[in-house]
């Protein structure tokens, strides 16, 4: 137990989970558009690959809106499909 | 009379005239199936996130009309004929799509004030 002697300045908050939201609901998004490649990659890991919903914390309805979006902008080339370097 | 939005690819070794007879054959295309376009878009010529038929580049068209539904068939084999048209997808909007395209559009009419980026409409 090497860090017993380690003091923290401030407690380490590792068990208070910060409250999940969907941010799609909270800004009152209506529909999300395949065409704006920019903002789906961001919702989109390293490799291009969809986010699950447990990171993101976003709600189904809108998961699934995100998830059509995302085929459709992959399919008319605006999303890689597989990417190395995404970030 | 529903309303639909046509994103096609055009292959890059089109000149710039062919890219528009393309179009314009479309656009005639929907025009004597008594269709109201409503809304057209050239991105130009784009990179493509992955190549296609080889080409890594290609001329985007977005196009939105109001059409009878037992036209989409036929134009799409349209699209599938012609080997100029590398890619296609026809999408149908409903009302919260409608709207929101219509916002997109007046923001890119306006001048590039604060891209302010909530997008509900």
């Amino acid at each position: 137990m090497a860090d017993k002697n380690v003091r923290y300045l401030n407690p380490i908050s590792i068990d208070t989970q910060k409250e999940k939201y969907c941010r799609f609901k909270k800004k009152g998004f209506k529909y999300i558009d395949y065409k704006d490649a920019s903002f789906l990659l961001m919702l989109c890991n390293e490799q291009g690959k969809i986010l699950p919903r447990r990171l993101t914390g976003t709600s189904l309805k809108f998961q699934r809106k995100v998830s059509q979006a995302i085929k459709k902008a992959r399919h008319l080339a605006l999303m890689p499909y597989v990417a190395d370097n995404l970030r | 009379m529903n309303r639909y939005e046509t994103v096609f690819i055009m292959t890059p070794v089109l000149s710039a005239e062919q890219v528009a007879e393309t179009v314009e054959k479309y656009r005639a295309f929907l025009k004597d199936n008594g269709a109201s376009i409503g809304h057209e878009e050239s991105w130009g010529l784009r990179k493509l996130a992955y190549p296609i038929q080889k080409k890594s580049t290609g001329f985007y068209q977005l196009m939105e009309f109001d059409i009878d539904p037992s036209v989409i068939t036929p134009f799409e084999t349209e699209f599938r004929r012609d080997e100029r048209i590398i890619r296609f997808l026809t999408t149908r909007m409903d009302k919260h799509h409608a709207v929101y395209a219509e916002s997109r559009r007046n923001k890119a009419s306006q001048p590039k004030a604060a891209p302010e980026n909530a997008e509900e409409a």
